[in-house]
């Protein structure tokens, strides 16, 4: 295998551990950046090459996140891998490029020129995938070239010279496998020696005119023979799935099967999870009280904080299966035919096929969703998209959700056992975010948001097996986004509204919480929701849950644990107290309309670049819960009655 | 104009006998060559990056369930179009001869 420059780095020559590390010019640590086409398995090596120690941030001024991680080095070699997202070119036209390219380029004031480039391509289409060398390579930074997917490649029966290609190239190309781990080695080899390849001249190789589509195929061709590379099969297993799930019978029926199957174990497997978690935090909590001297310390610490984020936290394995499979499919390659099979019925809605894909992540969260909005090149089909994927049930509902369907509807078989009356009701729910998802999509794209039907251009990447590590780094990072929310503002909240529930003090005592100030806004608000069924204590949580969805758990679990005899009855028994059965309906269609997240609202601005969108979202949202929850009040009433 | 009109209208074209003319007119497994790409500059310059260059075979595919966009074989990958684009994609009539040509 032959390296550029001259200067390959061998075991004999690598700096000695007490030199400090080498650093780029300023002081600053190496950056390298990973650049890839979609579905190359750029993050994969990503999170091969960084493990935990990474990060996902966004450029100030754009939508188009990077990841920065630090590379797993032996001391003393410190290099900060960046993960750029995926291009086809660098002709900067979508935002994505643009942010590829400036960087590359040294352009964004905001962010250092990396000091040299990996570049990663999918070796099972090199003729295609080689078409990127030509703009990276134009750059003069050094390079690495690898050439990805090199078990799928030998599987299939491809051949490509290795040495042949590096030499026409004139930089570093290694065969690799991701997903598998061959090949890191020599990644961590270029890694290690990019320093001493700062200060080389930069490999000179004859280019063609990149703005020239085919002459750039031409030339990526030529190359392909050079380097006698042999096009491995068509991927028969992808065909053969393929086959399947794009039957016109079976893949409507398994796209339905996949969607009902991940909610039905979601909501069987999470519990005993659930359950030993509950019991951890109540058995904590009451160690506590009894360690703990009587005082109003005590109280906040384990009726405000503990009660408040210990019934957010139950949450936590319920969140993460979600999140594993939604994380599964994606991997796997089975979203991008979902996004195949949805584009009719959503061209029908005025939308296409992509905003499946954002849609379908609202249901785990609607921040990173309204983000993956991106992939949607017209724009007024993006913006009609972030309206109605926060009405896709997310994770911060499920607390809510399971709060009030454990405790209002009974266990009991329907359909002859298939599903269980909580699962099917917890289905309807979703099923009914949906629905008004559609209703709205319809109306804003036949008004304010009409436009040509747009055109729709996905690549489908071949199935692949997901691998743990992707999967695990995942649900470790939504974890932490989790926990991080309840530990700051479901905590500050529960903190705020103890306090509020506190005071004014009477004769020095905590007055009954009717008398607090937190129970005076409620008294205050309950007129404008007497109709819907909620009393003023589930007013304050209506309020409180403003911040969050999931807050309104912690704030009842905050209220009767200052109440105190409902506290050994757990929140399930307690909110029988302050709700019908229809208060209970209306409370859950409530708030599966309601836009009831501040970080939602933020991203929202932050994407549609203004606050005309946000406020046009929370209103239109808080009109049809609101109207939603009284109709379903009345409805089940009638019903009972 | 007058051809864009006749693909879309497929019945019509085939009884006029004129045969396929762009990639939405084509059956499954049809194979054919590109000819040119009647799209904004933009739209052809992303459908030439992901393989959809004149000059090139391509096959169509499946089709989604439902009568949706269908996935095209292009230059080793597998790219979903919808009809109404995949009647932008003109063909040659005759790729055999093409194939001569090109060598």
């Amino acid at each position: 295998m032959s390296t550029c420059h001259g200067d390959a780095p061998r075991a004999g020559l690598l700096p000695n551990p007490t030199i400090p590390p080498p650093r780029a010019p300023g002081d600053r640590p190496i950056i390298v950046a990973i650049v890839g086409p979609p579905n190359s398995g750029k993050s994969t090596l990503f999170n091969r090459l960084t493990g935990l120690r990474q990060k996902v941030a966004n450029f100030p001024g754009v939508t188009v996140e990077h990841r920065m991680g630090k590379a797993k080095l032996k001391e003393p070699h410190e290099v900060f891998l960046v993960d750029l997202p995926g291009v086809y070119s660098l002709n900067p036209r979508a935002e994505d490029e643009q942010v590829t390219h400036d960087v590359l380029k040294g352009e964004r004031a905001d962010f250092p020129k990396p000091d040299a480039v990996i570049l990663i391509l999918d070796s099972t289409n090199l003729g295609r995938n080689l078409v990127l060398a030509a703009p990276i390579l134009s750059l003069e930074l050094p390079t690495l070239v690898l050439l990805n997917m090199a078990d799928d490649l030998k599987q299939r029966g491809g051949k490509v010279d290795v040495a042949a290609l590096a030499s026409e190239l004139n930089c570093p190309v290694a065969l690799i496998s991701a997903a598998k781990g061959e090949g890191i080695d020599r990644i961590q080899q270029f890694l290690v020696g990019t320093a001493v390849r700062l200060n080389a001249p930069p490999p000179k190789i004859e280019l063609p005119v990149l703005q020239d589509v085919p002459k750039c195929r031409q030339w990526a061709a030529k190359l392909g023979v050079r380097a006698s590379y042999q096009a491995p099969a068509p991927p028969l297993w992808t065909r053969r799935l393929d086959a399947v799930f794009l039957n016109p019978v079976a893949g409507p029926l398994i796209f339905i099967a996949v969607v009902i199957g991940v909610f039905q174990t979601i909501f069987s497997w999470a519990q005993p999870l659930m359950n030993g978690l509950q019991s951890a935090i109540l058995i904590s909590g009451s160690w506590m009280s009894s360690v703990l001297p009587d005082s109003p310390l005590r109280s906040l610490l384990i009726d405000g904080v503990w009660s408040g984020v210990g019934s957010v936290i139950v949450f936590l394995p319920q969140i993460l299966l979600l999140f594993l499979f939604i994380g599964i499919l994606e991997d796997s390659g089975y979203l991008a035919r979902a996004a195949l099979i949805a584009d009719r019925t959503m061209a029908k809605i005025g939308l296409q096929g992509k905003s499946f894909i954002p849609l379908l992540s609202a249901y785990a969260c609607a921040v990173p969703a309204v983000m993956a909005t991106r992939v949607i090149e017209n724009k007024r089909d993006r913006i009609a998209t972030i309206m109605i994927a926060p009405l896709m049930t997310c994770s911060a509902r499920l607390p809510v959700y399971t709060l009030l369907i454990a405790a209002f509807v009974p266990n009991i078989p329907v359909i002859h056992g298939v599903l269980s009356l909580p699962a099917t009701v917890m289905l309807g729910l979703y099923f009914l975010g949906f629905l008004a998802a559609v209703v709205i999509a319809r109306l804003l794209k036949s008004t304010v948001l009409k436009s040509n039907r747009s055109s729709f251009v996905l690549e489908m990447p071949p199935y692949r097996w997901p691998t743990w590590q992707s999967l695990g780094l995942r649900l470790v990072d939504r974890g932490k986004i989790f926990l991080r929310r309840a530990g700051t503002v479901i905590l500050a909240v529960a903190v705020v509204l103890w306090i509020l529930a506190h005071v004014p003090l009477q004769h020095g005592a905590t007055p009954p919480l009717e008398q607090s100030v937190a129970g005076l806004i409620g008294k205050t608000i309950e007129p404008a929701i007497k109709p819907l069924g909620f009393n003023w204590k589930i007013g304050i949580g209506l309020i409180t849950s403003l911040f969050a969805r999931e807050v309104i758990v912690g704030t009842l679990g905050t209220i009767y644990g200052i109440e105190g005899d409902e506290h050994s009855l757990g929140l399930q028994q307690a909110v029988h107290h302050d709700l019908s059965v229809a208060g209970a309906v209306a409370l859950l269609v409530f708030f599966a309309f309601a836009m009831q997240c501040f970080s939602t609202l933020a991203v929202v601005k932050r994407e549609t670049g203004g606050w005309k969108w946000p406020v046009f979202q929370f209103c239109y949202m808080l009109a049809l819960a609101y109207s939603g929850s009284w109709i379903a009040f009345h409805i089940t009433n009638i019903f009972l009655r | 104009m007058v051809v864009y009109r006749m693909s879309r209208k497929k019945r019509l074209t085939k009884q006029c006998g004129t045969g396929p003319r762009t990639l939405a007119d084509l059956s499954t497994g049809e194979r054919c060559i590109l000819d040119r790409l009647d799209l904004p500059e933009d739209a052809a310059r992303r459908l030439m990056e992901l393989g959809f260059l004149p000059g090139n075979e391509i096959v169509p595919g499946r089709r989604a369930p439902g009568g949706g966009p269908r996935v095209f074989q292009v230059d080793g990958s597998e790219v979903a179009l919808r009809d109404d684009t995949a009647a932008r994609l003109y063909i040659r009539r005759d790729p055999e001869s093409d194939l001569v040509v090109l060598r």
